[in-house]
């Protein structure tokens, strides 16, 4: 076997179940509808209900499936926008695995930045409504059970988001540093996998639009300007697709292989999780960016849908970090420091 | 999906990987950057007495796209002599579809064996990227063809033994003009050469065909259906090569900020990031135009990789030049030059690569058409 892009039973099975569930059940009008809190409660029960929160499980008995299967279940939510705390229950749900959160009655999440000198997790993703938040605190990697506060303040993503404590509550210890950036490269991986499907629905709402909208007795697709701007997306869409494909793939593989960006080969998931994150928000960003100036002012109308996209694909990867911060870690990765 | 490479083409790459270690010294690319002729003969013979490049054409050897690849990206990897060879196998997979078996016989073992090089004539001073305004005549006179005109950035043709030459043989169907493509030996005479100088270290050149007669075996095709050969050339052509130069940018790049202790300055590290995301980027569009190919499927994606590809680069090379400061300004051979000046050189290099082999402008309206599904808009 060797390489090959088509996406394996596995994967169009994952691609269909979930594609399918989203297509159904989340249209713009209930992204819209949660945007106060950014979670539909009666929507993340159903998606339980298809066994959504236990996939991150260590057994295939237990629900569990690779990364390379995750990546695409998360695609299928991000072309939705759909408001569930998928991604974050995930990436936090491997290191507290008891049967109300592998069922989802129970939503966990990470903090994807550590907690600051008075121990509180600030703007932690899905904050507002896990009751269970594993994150580091100093050198420990801790799980904390406390009252989601089910409230979060307004924000450019519509996120759950809030500050949590990680001293206060039902506190323990599951590891160290290292687990901890495992973790989050996890959470990196599956946040690409959703902007991946953002960059796509950006890429079908131009289109759609360029083909509909009339100016000068024509459609606006038939003018080269736009064709030429339109026609960047698909690069990007790729790229970022196949990054995080890659970066799946090195997961499940548990690939620790050579990493020598002077030779064209990187093959380490630390490394192609931060790549995937920092080309995925860039791609996401252009799509979004360039498909909503396409619609004119409509696209900054709140009744038309690219902006709902628009403001996620930047809000969600600003959660952990900004596009500099995640350049300079992987350059960190890549060409270590001498001082440490 | 799955990213590992077959056993089979790690050996190509290592196979490769020795010949260019023991053909492509320093003194052979400094050669090549004097001469402005960017060949390698020693590297070419060995690569065809291993079979290596007759294993990378799609209907010769045993290989296809993704051998054409690796040996293509090893290349580009070591800034070895290459773009005598990528017009070498660019041009043999057409030659083995469309000559007849006389010509064949002739011209495809000097080909393969590495022996003989080629050149392409198909631009003119007035028709670069709109083809169909090739000026350059062929006409029958008895049982030859007479070729008369010129051709421009006909680059090798200097040590070429043979053009690929796209002519306008006549009036074809609704008006349009019909063309011919031919496959001539540079020794012809009436064939004339000058050269052209450019900003890069790269030398190209005019071609002025003066009452050139041709035997009719060396047609490519049928006569006056040079537009189907054109089209077969193409697709051999797009995406499956100069999309790596970045990789050996940084690695020279590397090299001069550990010695000039800018890889702890925040901005170079910064770039750095950027430019190995990019790289990879480019390396898995190629790889995904590769892979289609292969598999048949051949639509846009190499017009999707080489976009993005050659524009990484090009931002890449600038970037990275400012950031070496005055020295990255200074060339091969020119004292304290920022990485012996081969910062200089990438900075140059890339400044075709979004020109040459379909210009961006060109490749973004193939996208927008064929893989968006765009309405034509010329």
């Amino acid at each position: 076997m060797s390489f090959d892009l088509e996406l394996d039973e596995d994967q169009q099975a994952i691609a269909e179940l979930f594609g399918g569930f989203f297509d159904k059940e989340v249209g713009a009008e209930r992204v819209r509808n949660a945007e106060s809190l950014g979670f539909d409660a009666a929507l993340w029960d159903s998606l339980c209900d298809l066994g959504a929160a236990g996939m991150s499980a260590a057994s295939a008995d237990a629900g569990g499936v690779r990364a390379s299967d995750l990546i695409v279940a998360c695609e299928m939510m991000g072309r939705s926008a759909a408001p569930v705390p998928w991604v974050e229950h995930l990436s936090a749900s491997p290191y507290v695995p008891d049967s109300d959160v592998l069922k989802g009655s129970r939503i966990v999440s990470l903090a994807v930045r550590p907690a600051d000198s008075e121990g509180i997790w600030r703007l932690v993703p899905a904050g507002a409504i896990a009751n269970t938040i594993v994150g580091l605190d100093g050198d420990e990697f801790v799980a904390v059970n406390s009252a989601a506060p089910g409230v979060a303040p307004a924000n450019h993503g519509s996120a759950p988001i809030a500050d949590r404590a990680s001293r206060t509550g039902e506190r323990r210890v599951i590891g160290g540093r290292a687990d901890f950036e495992i973790a989050r490269d996890r959470w990196r991986l599956l946040t690409s996998a959703s902007l991946v499907g953002v960059a796509k629905k950006a890429l079908e709402l131009a289109l759609h639009y360029l083909g509909e909208r009339e100016q000068f007795g024509r459609p606006i697709a038939a003018f080269q300007a736009l064709q030429h701007g339109v026609a960047d997306f698909p690069a990007h869409v790729d790229g970022a697709e196949l990054i995080v494909h890659k970066t799946a793939w090195a997961m499940d593989g548990d690939l620790r292989g050579p990493v020598d960006v002077g030779d064209g080969k990187v093959h380490a998931p630390d490394v192609l999780a931060q790549m995937a994150l920092c080309f995925a928000r860039d791609a996401a960003a252009l799509t979004t960016g360039r498909s909503l100036h396409y619609h004119g002012s409509y696209g900054f109308s709140q009744e038309y849908e690219i902006q709902l996209y628009y403001r996620r694909a930047r809000a969600w990867p600003a959660l952990l970090e900004s596009p500099e911060a995640g350049r300079a870690r992987l350059a960190d990765l890549l060409w270590p420091r001498e001082d440490g | 999906m799955r990213f590992d490479e077959s056993e089979e083409l790690k050996a190509l790459r290592d196979e490769l990987r020795g010949i260019i270690a023991r053909t492509v010294t320093d003194e052979a690319r400094h050669e090549a950057h004097e001469s402005g002729t960017n060949m390698c003969a020693a590297l070419y013979r060995e690569m065809g007495a291993a079979g290596l490049i007759g294993r990378a054409i799609v209907g010769i050897g045993t290989g296809g796209p993704p051998e054409l690849f690796t040996i293509l990206h090893e290349l580009e990897k070591a800034s070895a002599p290459y773009d005598a060879i990528s017009m070498v196998t660019g041009i043999t997979a057409v030659v083995d579809r469309t000559a007849n078996e006389e010509l064949k016989r002739e011209v495809l073992p000097r080909l393969l064996s590495g022996e003989s090089l080629v050149c392409f004539g198909m631009t003119e001073p007035s028709a670069g990227s709109d083809l169909a305004g090739v000026q350059t005549r062929a006409e029958q006179d008895g049982d030859q063809w007479v070729i008369n005109g010129s051709k421009v950035w006909t680059t090798m043709a200097h040590v070429a033994d043979y053009c690929f030459v796209l002519a306008k043989s006549g009036e074809g169907e609704k008006g349009r003009a019909a063309f011919t493509t031919f496959f001539i030996p540079m020794e012809t005479p009436g064939i004339r050469i000058e050269p052209i100088w450019t900003m890069s270290t790269e030398r190209s050149n005019s071609v002025f065909f003066d009452d050139v007669r041709v035997d009719p075996k060396y047609i490519l095709g049928e006569p006056h259906g040079g537009w189907k050969t054109l089209g077969i050339q193409l697709t051999f052509e797009r995406g499956m090569g100069n999309t790596a130069f970045g990789i050996p940018m940084l690695r020279r790049f590397t090299e001069w900020a550990k010695e000039s202790g800018s890889l702890a300055d925040p901005m170079v590290r910064d770039r750095m990031a950027q430019v190995a995301i990019d790289n990879e980027i480019s390396q898995l569009l190629t790889q995904k135009a590769v892979w289609k190919a292969s598999e048949g499927l051949g639509g846009a994606e190499g017009s999707i990789a080489k976009v993005f590809a050659t524009e990484a680069y090009q931002r890449a090379s600038g970037e990275l030049q400012n950031l070496a400061g005055p020295e990255g300004f200074l060339s091969f051979g020119a004292p304290n030059a920022a990485g012996e000046g081969w910062i200089d050189y990438d900075a140059r290099h890339s400044v075709p690569q979004t020109i040459q082999g379909g210009t961006s402008e060109i490749n973004r309206n193939t996208i927008a058409e064929r893989h968006l599904g765009l309405p034509k808009t010329r």
